[in-house]
């Protein structure tokens, strides 16, 4: 297990800004929860159960060496908070982890792509993370590597109510997907709260950037599966699949209205947001997430010539317990501002023409 | 007034600290104080998706599914020993087992939630052959009433046959188990 020198401040697989559609669909997630018969679920468990599953899973993975080269154990418990943290602002766990992390783990790929948790609200979690619209990859590597664990784990499931999960939200397939999207055109023309509330009419939910309570930030939005019960996986990604494509329409749409409308109003705007951006000496992050995604539509648009790998990790990297670990203290919010903008500036530099 | 932090949007939030008998003010918007952590100490209960549907339990009884009589004794769960009681209030279950001493109350929960209370998704390869093995027959039984329907009744003979072989197939199994 690696304990000393924490790298988490290198990019993640989704960051790289590639895949189907990376213009709009940021990243794509599968996570699926399984648990293991009869020992209580993990908020119950005692010390000792919880440490019986990490060696449970422990030994699996030393008896599967080629398909884990890559993979690396991390005790979060022994982690700092401001290193949990970080890994929340990459998407790496849950926001749930973050706080409450009692012998809890995390398998990590080496890319970040794919992280298997161990003691968070389940038993065992297995996340897929992807860049663009992949949810089949993300979906066929869970999948596996579902199986290869079920192999030696005795799963607790159950014929007529599927895999059995600590919350009965996810009980049945444990499925949830989801896709983090960028849709500044609905937001400009206003179309967004009306198609947001007509996507829960389809089972879908709409959150923010963090999940479960978050505002939405930077017209960043994050849709999933509520159902897991009755539909087949295949189902759930491919109710969420069509949905995103729709999105995707709508969003396309309101964009070229927007450069058909005025081409020069969007350019001032990004333009605007460039100019800030790269001049800034103090900056908040709600008002940074805002520019990054003018920038980022200017980008899309071909109004502004940028790297989407900047502007992935812009997103990141402006976070607080990015900011404090890269300054590797901790930093009140005026500081944070500072060291906000001038990290957004270094960043920016060189990378526009 | 303004937020004594950004000095830009209105404070909303008030707050008086104490500390060794010094008493200092502050004001400020909501984003300053929940990124200050000011807001931690819970002003606003914040919603919990656990909460939300434990409120969608009963504890007395009131809204049992129909033909489920109120319960007259205690329901726990002989496993983890968790209560039904503690579970309507916590929103999770407490271990694997629960799900079948909770029984028939957890079913129009799930119901509710899902909008049905029947898996139809994947199922474990090691530990649930003999299940997938009754799906196969399911499936393979509604195949053959189409085929029969159609007419197909040679079709039908070569389904019904593979039935038969599965079938034998879970009782062998069934009976290496005992």
């Amino acid at each position: 297990m690696n304990e000393g020198n924490f790298q988490m401040t290198r990019l993640s697989k989704w960051m790289e800004g590639a895949g189907p559609n990376s213009e709009i669909v940021l990243s794509s997630r599968i996570r699926l929860a399984r648990n293991l018969k009869e020992i209580p679920f993990p908020y119950l468990a005692s010390d000792d159960q919880r440490e019986k599953i990490y060696s449970l899973v422990k030994g699996l993975v030393e008896n599967n060496k080629e398909t884990f080269e890559n993979y690396e154990f991390y005790n979060l418990t022994e982690l700092s908070q401001l290193d949990r943290q970080l890994c929340m602002e990459k998407h790496i766990i849950s926001p749930q982890l973050v706080k409450d992390s009692n012998n809890s783990f995390m398998l990590l790929r080496e890319d970040e792509a794919v992280n298997i948790m161990i003691n968070e609200e389940d038993h065992i979690r297995i996340q897929c993370l992807y860049p663009g619209l992949q949810l089949e990859n993300a979906w066929e590597l869970a999948d596996s590597l579902d199986d290869l664990l079920e192999e030696r784990l005795d799963y607790a499931f159950d014929e007529e109510l599927g895999y059995l999960t600590a919350c009965p939200t996810n009980v049945g397939t444990g499925v949830r997907a989801s896709l983090m999207m960028h849709l500044p055109g609905l937001v400009i023309n206003k179309q967004i709260n009306r198609i947001l509330s007509a996507l829960s009419q389809v089972g879908l939910i709409v959150r923010g950037l963090y999940g479960e309570g978050t505002e939405v930030v930077g017209n960043i939005v994050q849709i999933s599966n509520q159902i897991t019960l009755g539909q087949k996986e295949k189902e759930i990604i491919r109710n969420i699949h069509v949905v995103a494509r729709q999105l995707i329409e709508q969003e396309e749409a309101a964009r070229q209205a927007l450069l058909n409308e005025g081409r020069e109003r969007v350019a001032d705007r990004a333009g605007r947001a460039l100019g800030i951006l790269s001049n800034a000496r103090i900056i908040g992050s709600q008002e940074a997430m805002q520019l990054i995604s003018d920038l980022r539509l200017g980008m899309d648009l071909g109004l502004i010539e940028l790297d989407r790998k900047v502007l992935n990790q812009l997103l990141v990297v402006i976070r607080p317990a990015y900011l404090q670990k890269i300054q590797e203290k901790e930093l009140d919010s005026y500081e944070r501002d500072v060291c906000r903008a001038t990290l957004i500036r270094e960043m920016l530099e060189g990378k526009t023409h | 007034m303004f937020c004594q932090e950004c000095k830009n949007k209105k404070a909303t939030v008030h707050l008086t600290k104490i500390i060794n008998n010094n008493k200092k003010e502050f004001h400020l918007c909501q984003q300053c104080a929940s990124e200050k952590g000011e807001l931690e100490f819970a002003f606003e209960p914040k919603f919990s998706i656990h909460h939300f549907f434990s409120g969608l339990l009963d504890v007395d009884g009131l809204e049992a599914p129909v033909g489920v009589p109120a319960p007259t004794t205690k329901i726990q769960c002989d496993n983890c020993g968790l209560t039904y009681a503690q579970f309507s209030q916590i929103g999770r279950l407490g271990c694997s087992k629960c799900y079948g001493f909770f029984g028939e109350r957890l079913n129009s929960l799930l119901k509710r939630i899902h909008g049905s209370a029947h898996h139809t998704g994947k199922v474990p390869h090691r530990s649930g052959s003999k299940i997938r093995v009754k799906k196969e027959i399911k499936d393979m039984r509604a195949e053959l009433q189409q085929k029969i329907a159609q007419e197909e009744f040679e079709e039908a003979a070569k389904i019904r046959d593979k039935i038969k072989e599965l079938e034998n197939e879970v009782k062998g199994g069934e009976k290496k188990n005992e």
